[in-house]
């Protein structure tokens, strides 16, 4: 067997990003232990627990496809209302993993190796949680295939490519394959670790299948290393793309609230914004849990509650943005909505938001509240509150009272519209209980990056008799 | 090459870390092997390189890709908004390419991605269901912890004795016989 790496401490590094004493032996041994391990009965718990949370999806669908969206507190005007908040919820929350799994590695921030695997899951499951709304949000979804997707079909129509609609329908599809191809990519070798690891013939031969033959080869890392940069870079201009078309489904409108041109930047920073929130909302107990303290250093809590606070600020100005302009307009429509926002039928949620969103956050400019684990959940599950308000305020305040105040309504929710709320949780939780037992949950190659290495810096002059050999 | 050197696949050097390796990489390259390749469990800087293969292919395909995937896009709303289901509302152009856009970008992307995860299949041979250096029991540590630099019998340098006396001589851990 290989010798463990030495250690050295090299006092002009960086804080470190990986704890003192790790090498290539342990990290494998850390990372691989929490699924060659035994089944805790906490697991079994959680995931009974998600599943039940996932009841409600199912009883959410079918009573939805029986009875049609009428389950729901929609009405006219308010024509979109949980479904679309949702979905936007979702896809913003998926952003953080794409933001970390591709811009912070072109960016070489080399603190995001050992969050971006789990941050990449969450993309994934948050991903196929928003899809589920627009999916359902037509009622019958195979009868709306025709107007969705363009396929040649017996009625000889075509979708109408210059809706944002439509565009959400394309961007949302690239948005989930392009990330589950980064993905997959990135968990190829470390499949061939677990494959290599594994003590039962099962395991090995379903981790060897999803490994493809992987052997570690220096040709296979060259080819494997640029497809995975390219992926990077273009996975950055698409997930800025995936969010502005979001917010084009609004800002396209000419509903007063929606019709900004501050939309697309507000958007994209709110879903890194939420998505961080949530990237903490699960990191934080997974670290405590499995004890991965070495590998999510208070470093990366530094680093990720400044982003926090940097996306939050770029939020706030959009908010200030949205009463400035509804000033500047000079518009009485757009005016109005900010007077109905403040002190209307919703200023309990409006109000929340700004607390949740603009007040909370600030407490991040203190050092110790960015390295308090409790501190920092808690703020966090402020922002993911506050984030759902945020589009609840976006959506339900500008249709319920529009032009013409004959026709305005109100929204309220029914236990239709929290059914397929809280079981699309359910869908996310047990996704991310599932991949946190069967995948490694945090990236071992690009750890393995991490490791300090003796020659590195000097040039190659095999001084190994320093070292201890092998056996 | 004599017959008893075709029942094995080649030689594999043990290291226990990534420089002794790039070194032994960078030495067997300089001593005239070229049928090679070293196996490590994460990518190692200019491994591949010494190794002679420096050729990136993966990003013309990314952009092949990402050509195709624009122009199917954009020929898709073309033919769908101007040939086949014209819609005249208010006489405005069938051929509103600004809104095109949006759609013509995104399966640019998606073409680009599908682009670079199969181009990196393709050229690494993969999915591949056998390959002789999984013969090598201690070559499991090759996705954890272990380093290895194989020559192959293939290369017309190589020759049992000799080239394990090379290879033991670029600080190997330990050297084996890769059955074929």
């Amino acid at each position: 067997m290989a010798s463990p790496a030495p250690i050295q401490e090299d006092p002009t590094a960086p804080a470190p990003v990986l704890g003192p004493g790790q090498t290539y032996t342990t990290i494998t041994q850390k990372i691989s232990s929490i699924i060659t391990s035994r089944t805790t009965v906490g697991w079994i718990v959680a995931v009974a627990l998600a599943l039940g949370l996932m009841q409600c999806f199912l009883l959410g669908v079918t009573w939805l496809l029986i009875k049609g969206v009428g389950i729901w507190g929609l009405n006219i005007p308010v024509g979109w209302g949980w479904a679309i908040i949702n979905f936007v919820w979702w896809i913003g929350i998926g952003h953080a993993g794409t933001l970390i799994s591709a811009i912070l590695l072109l960016m070489r921030q080399d603190w995001r190796n050992s969050i971006n695997r789990f941050a990449e899951a969450m993309t994934i499951f948050a991903v196929i949680c928003a899809m589920q709304f627009p999916l359902f949000h037509t009622g019958r979804p195979w009868v709306a295939a025709y107007w969705l997707l363009p396929y040649p079909n017996s009625m000889g129509v075509w979708p109408q490519f210059r809706s944002p609609l439509i565009w959400d329908v394309f961007a949302v599809s690239t948005y989930f394959t392009v990330s589950l191809l980064f993905w997959y990519l990135g968990l190829i070798p470390d499949f061939a670790t677990l494959r290599d690891k594994a003590k039962k013939k099962i395991s090995r031969m379903i981790y060897g299948v999803l490994a493809v033959g992987w052997r570690g080869s220096a040709k296979h890392w060259h080819n494997y290393e640029m497809a995975s940069l390219l992926l990077a870079g273009i996975s950055t201009p698409l997930v800025l793309s995936v969010h502005s078309i979001v917010s084009f489904d609004f800002s396209v409108g000419l509903v007063p609230g929606w019709h900004a041109t501050i939309f697309p930047p507000y958007f994209v920073a709110g879903a890194v914004f939420a998505g961080f929130a949530m990237v903490l909302t699960l990191g934080l107990p997974i670290r405590a849990i499995y004890g991965l303290h070495d590998f999510i250093t208070d470093r990366h809590l530094n680093n990720m509650s400044k982003v926090m606070l940097a996306t939050g600020l770029v939020v706030a100005y959009g908010y200030g943005m949205e009463q400035f302009f509804a000033w500047y307009s000079a518009s009485p429509y757009e005016g109005y909505m900010m007077q109905n926002r403040m002190h209307g039928p919703y200023q309990f949620e409006y109000w929340s938001l700004i607390l949740c969103n603009v007040i909370v956050p600030q407490f991040l400019w203190i050092k110790s509240v960015r390295l308090n684990p409790y501190a920092l959940f808690v703020v966090s599950m402020f922002i993911n509150v506050g984030m759902w308000l945020e589009r609840f305020m976006i959506v339900v305040t500008s249709l319920h009272r529009d032009y013409m105040p004959s026709s305005w309504d109100m929204y309220h929710s029914t236990l239709g519209d929290w059914l397929l709320y809280a079981g699309t949780i359910g869908i996310f939780l047990l996704g991310m209980f599932l991949f946190i037992r069967v995948m490694p949950v945090i990236n071992m190659v690009e750890i393995r990056l991490l490791v300090p290495r003796k020659g590195h810096g000097k040039k190659p002059d095999h001084d190994a008799s320093t070292e201890v050999s092998a056996e | 090459m004599t017959m008893a050197e075709n029942s094995i696949y080649g030689l594999m050097a043990e290291y226990d870390n990534p420089d002794d390796l790039l070194h032994a990489a960078q030495g067997a390259y300089a001593a005239g092997y070229r049928k090679m390749d070293a196996y490590s469990p994460m990518p190692i800087h200019d491994l591949s390189e010494s190794l002679g293969y420096d050729k990136h292919r993966v990003p013309f395909f990314v952009l092949l890709g990402g050509l195709l995937g624009a122009c199917a896009g954009f020929g898709l709303q073309y033919w769908v908004s101007v040939i086949e289901y014209p819609l005249n509302i208010g006489g405005r152009p069938f051929l509103s390419w600004p809104m095109f856009i949006p759609v013509t970008f995104e399966l640019g992307i998606l073409f680009a991605a599908f682009g670079a995860m199969l181009s990196m299949f393709i050229l690494n041979g993969l999915p591949q269901h056998y390959h002789p250096v999984f013969n090598v029991e201690a070559f499991e540590s090759a996705s954890s912890d272990g380093f290895f630099l194989c020559i192959e019998a293939e290369d017309p340098q190589f020759e049992l004795s000799e080239t394990r006396g090379f290879l033991e001589g670029l600080h190997a851990t330990k050297v084996v016989e890769v059955e074929s």
